[in-house]
């Protein structure tokens, strides 16, 4: 037999091994992943955004925090010499401050993802597939904290925590299970009393074990849909939590923290807080667009 | 007797990674107010022969064909609000995997009233009487539980007759069956066959059965299509189905098991490639 | 009959949802010995499915006993039942998860249970069942419906159980198909002396698997009888007659 080409061999009908197999049907989601272009270019602006965060310290020419000389180098327009955005009132260069502000948005949004993700998941699929009263408990608890607009109960979170940005970011993770919980929940209802779920029941499967293993991955790709569409959301829930003063505390350059104290110049200095608007909005965009693009891939029930 | 449905040349092609497979490939009959049989072995073509008579040919699969006329309409052509006046009212499908094309969290009785809103006019009480009617008439016992039940309460046989039922409430000119008997019990599938016949009979419906059961199609359709790989390789007159030509055709009589017993093991179908030509 | 193997005794399953009851399966009795092949036949809707998930602890036992080698089985059932007692479901398109390989779906038994050397009885699980290693990594949608129905036989067989509970094996499956699923369970009991409980609506298909069945209606056992007896037209009840008229094929109303 003729060595087979990568691309034949990850699209192979007859895979040799497990890695193979898994390896052809990430490909293949892939593939038609690609040819989305929107989602491409959303994909390209998450990818430089974690870009952005992980090489701050070399990108930023300038120090996030320390200004430069008050009375020479305040509120420079835009393009203007070494300072691409300008700088702010305490004679900061923005584009650092945008830069390093980065980090503080993929860490809100990473970690709103890993917590808020196993919750929604556990509670959804642990009352969907259990159902009686302890679906009921559960969704009771849900529909409470769904009850409220997230921002709203964000506040009230932080305000009994205390202002800063990892209060803020626990108080948006606990905010945003319950949509997640229902997703998984209905995802589950439908799958519970299929016969491959029947199946495994009778080979002695513990209902961890078919929670985790045969229930969770079929609602894994409906709610990482969510979740990446619920990030721009998230991005704004944490930047309106800064620009209320309740979220990243200054000097730290989060960027809704950024707008908050650029808005007292917005007439005249309308540059120091349009540039962190601008980025908010790109960075939201973005993973809108992917996450359009993942439930074209992942979800056949959408697409028609 | 006129055509009720011409069908000249169809294909039906899925673009694949290793090019475009036809999977229907050339098939032409014409069906009257009668019942006509399709008949083959598995992935031979027979379901996306009916889906795409009706339109209904999965993305990203094309259907195309020289002649595909249904009571003088144009079906080639139609636009979406033709196909809208045409499925449900006046042709329909029951589909092949009952409990695949229920929906698992909706009740019987919900999912019966949504076929029903595309016929006429009528009321609540009137629709529901009409569906709990329908459901006694493709013999559930207990139309009233089944009617408030979701699909996981019900035997095999039992979704299979809603899935029937709810093709039915329209007295659709053109019935497209696609196994519709494979689950149920000899005794009810004569009950469920009886109704297709006396709607074929009094009401001059057209009826597609489409089944692997060769000793139910002889016995129940006026004329049979036998396909192999998307081609109809025989067409024969029911009641001569025993005496096929067709390698093929015989081939799969002789796998079926018999009461009186037989063979042990049972033969099997040696598959010649040039079958496929 | 030798030493029975799995005994039903005066079964009653009753679903309860709502304001409805329903009293799937009334008082149904069987014996099924060491090594025999059983079958249930009935109309649709009579309690035949349930009866076996009422085996496997899938369907609650409001009345009855169900004994297995002659200990009566408890709720929830014991832990070596499913080493014991499997069984393969009626529609192959819904009984293999759509997201796990053919070697997934055969390792998980063998990971629950702790079996050792698992490559091994993979590999000869697949060739028991005539698929070749070709077919290991496939997903159930690369697979045909006889292809899935296969699989679905090789993984009630990989914990080597002793009974398997066979509901409807064939009916979504063509002639040619049918047979070649129908010569493996065949072979395979023959080769390890299983027992077989299998329900079906085609008489013929029962007559060539089984030795004794029992014929259901509306939640009761009506008959049982001998294959010999099937095969001869030998019936006590008219329903069981008129199971048999039918199964000739369709004959036109004649009122
Ligand atoms: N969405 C799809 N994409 C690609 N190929 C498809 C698709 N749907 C069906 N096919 C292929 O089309 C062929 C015919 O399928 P079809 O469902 O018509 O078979 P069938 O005769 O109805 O078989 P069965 O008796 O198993 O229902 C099969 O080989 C199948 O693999
Ligand atoms: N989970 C459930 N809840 C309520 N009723 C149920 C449930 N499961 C089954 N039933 C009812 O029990 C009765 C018997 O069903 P069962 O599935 O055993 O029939 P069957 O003999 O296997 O029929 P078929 O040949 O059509 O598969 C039916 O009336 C069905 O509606
Ligand atoms: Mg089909
Ligand atoms: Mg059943």
């Amino acid at each position: 037999m003729t060595t087979l080409s990568r691309r034949e061999w990850l699209l192979s009908d007859q895979p040799q091994s497990r890695r193979q197999a898994r390896l052809g049907q990430v490909y293949r989601t892939w593939l038609s992943f690609r040819s989305n272009w929107l989602a491409m270019v959303g994909l390209g602006i998450v990818l430089l955004l974690i870009l952005v965060a992980v090489f701050a310290n070399v990108i930023a020419p300038y120090d996030p925090v320390v200004g430069g000389d008050l009375r020479t180098e305040r509120f420079l327009p835009p393009l203007s010499q070494g300072h691409l955005f300008g700088t702010d009132d305490l004679a900061r260069d923005i584009f650092s401050r945008i830069v390093h502000g980065s980090r503080l948005t993929l860490m809100v949004v990473v970690l709103v993802a890993v917590i808020a993700t196993p919750i929604g998941l556990l509670v959804g699929t642990t009352s969907g597939y259990f159902g009686g009263w302890v679906d009921t408990v559960l969704m009771r608890v849900t529909d409470i904290f769904l009850a409220f607009p997230r921002l709203i109960l964000a506040l009230a979170f932080v305000a009994a925590l205390g202002p800063g940005i990892e209060n803020a970011i626990i108080a948006i993770a606990i905010t945003s299970w319950p949509p997640y919980a229902r997703l998984a929940r209905a995802e589950t209802l439908t799958i519970r009393d299929s016969d491959y779920i029947n199946a495994a029941r009778l080979q002695g499967a513990s209902s961890a074990r078919i929670l985790w293993g045969h229930v969770t991955p079929l609602c894994l790709s409906s709610v990482i849909i969510r979740v990446t569409l619920d990030m721009a959301g998230i991005i704004l829930t944490a930047a309106g939590l800064g620009f209320l003063g309740l979220g990243a505390q200054p000097p730290q350059p989060e960027w809704g923290a950024m707008i908050a104290s650029g808005r007292r110049f917005l007439i005249d200095q309308w540059w120091v807080a349009t540039v962190p608007g601008v980025a908010i909005f790109v960075v939201s965009l973005g993973f809108n667009l992917l996450g359009d693009g993942l439930r074209d891939v992942l979800d056949p029930k959408a697409r028609k | 007797m006129t055509a009720l449905l011409t069908v000249e040349d169809l294909r039906v092609t899925f673009p694949t990674r290793q090019g475009p497979s036809e999977v229907v490939r050339g098939v032409t009959f014409t069906l009257g107010r009668e019942r006509l049989g399709i008949v083959g072995e598995s992935g031979s073509g027979k379901s996306q022969t009916g889906r795409a008579i009706l339109g209904l040919t999965p993305p990203p699969g094309k259907a195309t064909a020289r002649v595909l006329d249904f009571d003088g309409i144009d079906l080639r052509a139609a636009s979406p609000a033709t196909w809208r006046s045409l499925r449900g009212a006046r042709m329909s499908m029951v589909m092949q995997d009952p409990k695949f094309s229920l929906n698992p969290v909706m009740t019987i009785g919900k999912q019966l009233m949504e076929a029903l809103k595309f016929g006429a006019t009528q009321s609540r009480s009137e629709a529901k009487a009409r569906a709990i009617a329908m459901l006694e008439a493709v013999q559930i016992r207990d139309p009233e539980r089944v009617f408030r039940a979701y699909p996981h309460e019900l035997s095999g046989g039992m979704g299979q007759r809603a899935m029937i039922a709810m093709m039915l409430v329209t007295e659709p000119d053109l019935l497209i069956a696609d196994e519709p008997t494979s689950a149920l019990d000899v005794t009810v599938q004569v009950e469920v066959l009886r109704i297709l016949d006396r709607l074929v009979a009094e009401r001059g419906m057209g009826l597609i059965f489409i089944s692997h059961d060769l000793r139910l199609v002889s016995s129940f359709c006026d004329r049979v299509l036998v396909m192999y790989a998307g081609r109809v390789v025989e067409e024969l007159k029911a009641s001569e189905l025993k005496q096929a030509q067709h390698p093929y055709t015989r081939g799969l009589m002789n796998c079926l098991p018999q009461i009186e017993g037989g063979q042990r093991p049972l033969p099997t179908l040696e598959r010649d490639a040039a079958w496929a030509k | 009959m030798g030493q029975v193997m799995l005994s039903v005794e005066a079964l009653g399953v009753t679903f309860r949802r709502g304001g409805d009851t329903v009293r799937a399966v009334r008082g149904v009795s069987f014996d099924v010995g060491r090594g025999e092949s059983f079958g249930i036949v009935g109309e649709s809707g009579s309690g035949k499915s349930t009866v076996l998930r009422a085996i496997c602890g899938l369907a609650p036992t409001t009345a009855g006993a169900i004994r297995l080698g002659g200990q009566v089985l408890e709720t929830p059932r014991p832990a070596d039942f499913y080493r014991r007692v499997q069984m393969v479901f009626q529609d192959p398109y819904a009984s293999l998860h759509p997201r796990h390989t053919v070697d997934k779906v055969l390792s998980e038994p063998l990971a629950i249970h702790g079996f050792p050397d698992r490559e091994a009885r993979i590999e000869r699980a697949l060739a028991d069942v005539g698929l070749g290693p070709d077919f290991r990594f496939r997903y159930p949608h690369q697979l045909s419906g006889g292809q899935r129905q296969r699989v679905a036989v090789a993984r009630a067989l990989i914990l080597e159980p002793e009974v398997l509970l066979l509901d409807e094996p064939t009916s979504a499956l063509d002639a040619s198909i049918q047979a070649e699923v129908l010569n493996l369970l065949d072979r395979l009991r023959a080769e390890r002396g299983l027992t077989y409980l299998m329900v079906s609506h085609d008489l013929a298909v029962v007559a060539h698997m089984c030795e004794r069945l029992v014929v259901m209606q509306h939640g009761a056992a009506v008959e049982e009888l001998t294959r010999a007896a099937l095969a001869s037209h030998r019936a006590e009840t008219d329903y069981t007659r008129m199971l048999l008229a039918a199964s000739a094929g369709y004959t036109p109303a004649t009122t």
